[in-house]
């Protein structure tokens, strides 16, 4: 037919042409070398993770004068919003690329994650990935997706370890626990990996009921009734912000104090889950992708954040997104050049040791993710955050367990 | 499980599905009087819940106490929205009807968004964390309150309705159209306000449910589903129906919550309704004729 | 079957039809990909609305759940290759099946139990949300987690596999494009196609004649359904991953529809300029609002929701009807009274 054959002369005129355009690339972006390095920041800034993306694209503000401080690179940032949607994602990415962008990061979500990291991929832009959970973005063999956020598996891990610290520490262990975890990719993905990574820690808890709830749910009273109804010691939670407002609310009027509530994921640390609950909002643990306070450069980012954002706590969102803009203006100075390719390889051999998150520092394995990252436990207090664990990024001891929600004047 | 679980969440299902009702109650006054799918149903309550959450904020009024300002400028909005925007659409295709309230919600949801943000936003009342005991009954107090306030709000509706000549106009032009415009009322003016009574309702509903419900500006949409859900299986037309659609889905989401797996609990809402439209589609309290 | 297609268009639409398709073919050299992208995104939209407008336009069943199809033809074929390595070609053909039986089954609840209108519409949407739940909770394609497609290379293109840089895929969608203008204009002159029409216009007229209007509206609903998932497919192969949270979603259903109903139901040239007009409006948006320095995220949604409502009522059935009139490609020549 007509169409295939056309099809066929047009992918040979077409390879003649993207060979053209491909080796004009290069050689256009390296004589822009010395000029600030164009990194497109793609973030859900619009739709139902918007709060999240604004809350991200807050270190992108602040992150020019660190980043100077440091004496690395200018970074010229191309805004783009992934309007949460999958379709948006791809094609913003390829109108930042095509606009001259050298560098993505991005994109909070794992599937607009996964989505750029193709067209970065198929490009040869290299994409830094601020957050994003999901472990099959790292194992598709890309040679240009690097990821500085720890999968699921890696922050249940950690959060085990740090339990059994926290549980010598206060010398009471719990014996049995209720696992709640919303119904999305993350609480998902992390209830699938309790049952793999569990058993080798040696838990001093079984896990009794397992309740999976609806992301959209608004009302979670029945969820909570049904957890009371286990009689467990603690509560195992991985749930989002709004959630985990609405449990603490449903735990204090069902009249239910679990001797803690550990969570792993977001929510239970976050500004307006303390600001909205006061007092009730002490108490929760929560082992996350964190900053260590001991670090100096968590220091710094702290003093700017604070300045720029006096109401505002660091969390999660402002130090890996900023971590992300520091893997790219390292990769930069080293690489020498904005050459993607190059910039790509000076990743993979990214050492960073001076930064904020918890652990080694930044690294990236062969298949581009950051397997020596450590999670931290957090604790809130007196309307604040404290590092509780682990012992090397720590700056204050757990309370565990916690106090009675009745008994909280 | 012990029998206070069951007890426990069916009570809070009762509540709660009481103010669901009030919700629904406003979308079947609109549509069993105009006929217009109103697919902006959601948003229109989380302006509602936007003011209270507002007035909160600035002046600590309590919702419940502001229910009837709120419901009030719903009523405004109900009323010109009808007037200006929907009222060519009347006599329109389903799909034109739908296109124009979808054009709406986008714009609401949009707006709500750009003014205040993404960020959740709720009323943490004195009693925000109260609840009532029983006998083995736990009741939460938000609840109790914004169920007694939609038993009363849909009261006073019905009285409205039953009693008052534009209440029975408006049931005129609802049983037939033409009859009404030849014994002389103004349908158009009637339309209008039927829409604004119908925005009342979503209003006042509204400021219940923020007593224990934040507001987001995506809120909106699974709410109208909600809103359809409930006038489908309770009945077209019918308004003690849509109350007793909205404890209904209310009790049995709760209960297969508990039962089952709670994430899946909105199948057996869907369940209900496909089966309440295959063998009873007048819903359950409906009339025969549609 | 040449007649029954390409008669009674008139020489002035065979040359607009020609010039456009020849000017689409030629883009993918010219454009870089970002243009590529957006219009891979169009041409799904066009065969989407397409598919959809069988039901709409033609059987005048109004539904509002058709990412239900899409979602179900997606896992279908997407499944069948994680787990068992079977392309997409013959995955296709499971998910035209599924599809279309599950349309079957809706099209028959909702016309033996006389289901219509604003009702069907709901219960359209019940079945797509009563899928998306489902398939968060079916752990064999991945639950919420989703299900993720090895995604192999980008250097050569793989038409079997559809494993490929996005030209192939505008390649492919621009052929499904085409070829559902081609299958809906045979539809719409043959017989069937004017006992459709008959049944949109008056259902009870319609039967008196001796229509069976069931077995119609039927056909209309399995075709509609099974084409629907044809681009899932794609779609599934286009982005490698798939979570039931995204490709059931209610917003999903809403973007199919929004282009023929915009373009003008019921025509065949309305669903394709209503992708084109609507994609082209958001991309546009973002452009002008950058220019004018906009950056308030929602800002677009809300100029966009502004020019649905515009349209809907200054051009009730659609874009294409006036803009064909004024070109003068309406199809059949205009009777003299």
């Amino acid at each position: 037919m007509s169409i295939t054959r056309y099809r066929i002369n047009r992918r040979h005129l077409m390879a003649g042409a993207g060979a053209t355009l491909v080796s004009l690339g290069p050689v256009s972006r390296a004589f822009a070398q010395g000029a600030p390095l164009k990194v497109g920041v793609l973030l859900p800034r619009s739709g139902a993770q918007a709060g999240i993306g604004q809350d991200c694209y807050r270190a992108v503000e602040i992150a020019p004068g660190l980043l100077k401080d440091l004496g690395l690179p200018a970074l010229q940032i191309m805004g783009a919003d992934t309007e949460t949607n999958v379709d948006t994602s791809r094609s913003q990415a390829e109108k930042l690329i095509a606009e001259g962008a050298q560098l993505l990061v991005g994109a909070f979500d794992s599937g607009q994650s996964s989505a750029i990291a193709q067209v970065a991929e198929q490009k040869g832009i290299p994409f830094v990935i601020n957050i994003a959970a999901a472990p099959p973005i790292t194992e598709q063999g890309y040679k240009f997706v690097f990821r500085n956020f720890p999968t699921a598996p890696m922050i249940l891990g950690d959060a085990f370890a740090n339990q059994k610290e926290i549980f010598e520490a206060a010398g009471s262990a719990p014996k049995t626990a209720v696992f709640m975890h919303v119904n999305d990719t993350f609480g998902t993905a992390m209830a699938g990996g309790v049952g793999a990574v569990m058993p080798k820690f040696n838990m001093s808890y079984t896990i009794a009921q397992t309740i999976s709830y609806d992301p959209t749910a608004r009302d979670l009273s029945v969820e909570v009734a049904k957890a009371k109804s286990a009689n467990a010691d603690v509560l195992i939670m991985v749930s989002r912000l709004n959630d985990a407002i609405l449990i603490t609310r449903e735990l204090v009027k069902q009249r239910w104090t679990p001797q803690g509530v550990l969570s792993m994921g977001p929510g239970w640390y976050e500004d307006q889950y303390l600001k909205t609950l006061g007092k009730l909002g002490d108490g929760p643990l929560s082992f996350v992708p964190w900053y260590d306070p001991n670090k100096k450069l968590s220091k710094a980012l702290e003093a700017a954040h604070t300045k720029a954002y006096p109401e505002i706590m660091l969390n999660t969102n402002h130090v890996y997104t900023f971590e992300a803009l520091l893997v790219a203006a390292d990769a930069y100075k080293r690489a020498g050049s904005a050459d993607p390719k190059a910039l790509a390889d000076a990743i993979r051999k990214t050492n960073i040791t001076d930064n904020v998150s918890t652990g080694p520092g930044i690294q990236f394995n062969e298949k581009g993710q950051n397997d020596k990252l450590k999670n931290s436990a957090i604790q809130n207090r007196g309307g604040k955050l404290v590092t509780v664990a682990p012992k090397t990024a720590a700056n204050a001891k757990a309370e565990f367990p916690m106090t009675p929600y009745d008994k909280r004047g | 499980m012990p029998f206070e679980i069951y007890l426990n969440v069916a009570a809070a299902g009762v509540l709660t599905g009481l103010v669901y009702g009030l919700m629904a109650l406003g979308l079947s006054v609109i549509f069993g009087v105009i006929r217009v799918v109103n697919f902006a149903h959601g948003e229109m309550m989380a302006i509602a819940m936007y003011i209270a959450v507002t007035l909160f904020a600035a002046f600590k009024l309590d919702p419940l106490l502001m229910m009837v300002p709120i419901a009030v400028v719903l009523f405004a909005f109900g009323y010109l929205l009808q007037a200006h925007l929907i009222n060519p659409f009347i006599n329109r295709p389903e799909h034109s009807q739908f296109m124009l309230l979808v054009g709406i919600g986008i714009i609401i949801l949009n707006t709500l968004l750009m003014i205040f943000g993404p960020d959740a936003k709720n009323v943490q009342t004195s009693y925000a964390f109260d609840s009532y005991q029983v006998g083995p009954l736990i009741i939460d107090a938000t609840k109790a309150y914004a169920g007694g306030a939609a038993i009363l709000v849909s009261a006073a509706l019905f009285a409205f309705f039953r009693f008052t000549l534009v209440g029975q106009a408006i049931r005129a032009c609802a049983d037939n159209y033409t009859g009404a415009l030849v014994v002389g009322l103004n349908v158009q003016q009637l339309y209008a306000l039927t829409f604004g009574l119908g925005s009342a309702c979503v209003g006042a509903a509204g400021a219940m449910i923020v007593l224990f419900i934040d507001v987001t500006p995506p809120l909106g949409p699974a709410y109208t589903l909600l809103a359809f859900l409930i006038v489908i299986t309770g009945g077209l037309g019918s308004m003690p129906g849509a109350l007793v659609g909205g404890v209904l889905i209310g009790v049995t989401e709760a209960m297969a919550g508990l039962l089952f797996t709670p994430s899946a609990k909105s199948m057996f809402s869907f369940a209900l309704l496909v089966i309440v439209l295959l063998f009873r589609p007048q819903g359950l309290l409906g009339t025969s004729a549609r | 079957m040449t007649s029954l297609v390409f008669a009674d268009i008139p020489v002035r639409g065979w040359v607009a039809l020609i010039v456009a398709a020849v000017l689409l073919l030629l883009v993918p050299p010219f454009a870089n990909d970002y243009v590529i992208t957006v219009l891979v995104l169009i041409f799904y939209f066009a065969f989407t609305g397409q598919a959809w407008n069988i039901m709409m336009g033609f059987a005048g069943q109004l539904s509002l759940g058709h990412a239900f199809y899409v979602g179900l033809g997606a896992y279908a074929a997407a499944a069948l290759y994680v787990h068992f390595g079977i392309g997409p070609w013959i995955g296709m053909l499971a998910g035209i099946l599924i599809s279309a039986w599950c349309g079957a089954v809706v099209g028959f609840l909702a016309f033996r139990f006389g289901v219509g209108g604003v009702y069907f519409a709901i219960l359209t949407i019940a079945f797509a949300e009563f899928a998306r739940i489902g398939f968060d909770h079916f752990r064999w394609v991945g639950g919420s987690s989703g299900l993720f497609l090895p995604v192999a290379q980008f250097k050569h293109n793989d038409l079997w596999s559809l494993r490929g840089n996005p030209t192939m895929f505008y390649y492919v969608m621009f052929g499904l494009m085409v070829a559902a203008l081609i299958v809906c204009r045979a539809l719409l002159r043959s017989r069937l196609g004017f006992y459709w029409q008959a049944i949109r216009e008056d259902e009870h007229a319609a039967r008196a004649l001796g229509i069976n209007t069931f077995r119609c509206k039927m056909i209309a609903v399995v075709i509609s359904s099974g084409m629907t998932s044809i681009a899932g497919v794609v779609f599934a192969f286009y982005y490698n991953n798939l979570f039931p949270e995204q490709t059931f979603h209610i917003s999903k259903s809403i973007e199919i529809i929004l282009g023929p109903i915009i373009g003008g139901i019921g025509t065949l040239i309305g669903p394709i300029i209503g992708a084109f007009v609507l994609t082209g409006l958001s991309e546009g948006l973002l452009d002008v609002l950058a220019t004018l320095k906009i950056t308030v995220p929602g800002a677009k949604q809300v100029f966009y929701g502004v020019c649905l409502i515009i349209v809907i009522i200054l051009m009730p059935n659609g874009i294409w009807p006036p803009l064909a009139r004024a070109l003068g490609l309406t199809e059949r020549p205009e009777r003299k009274p």
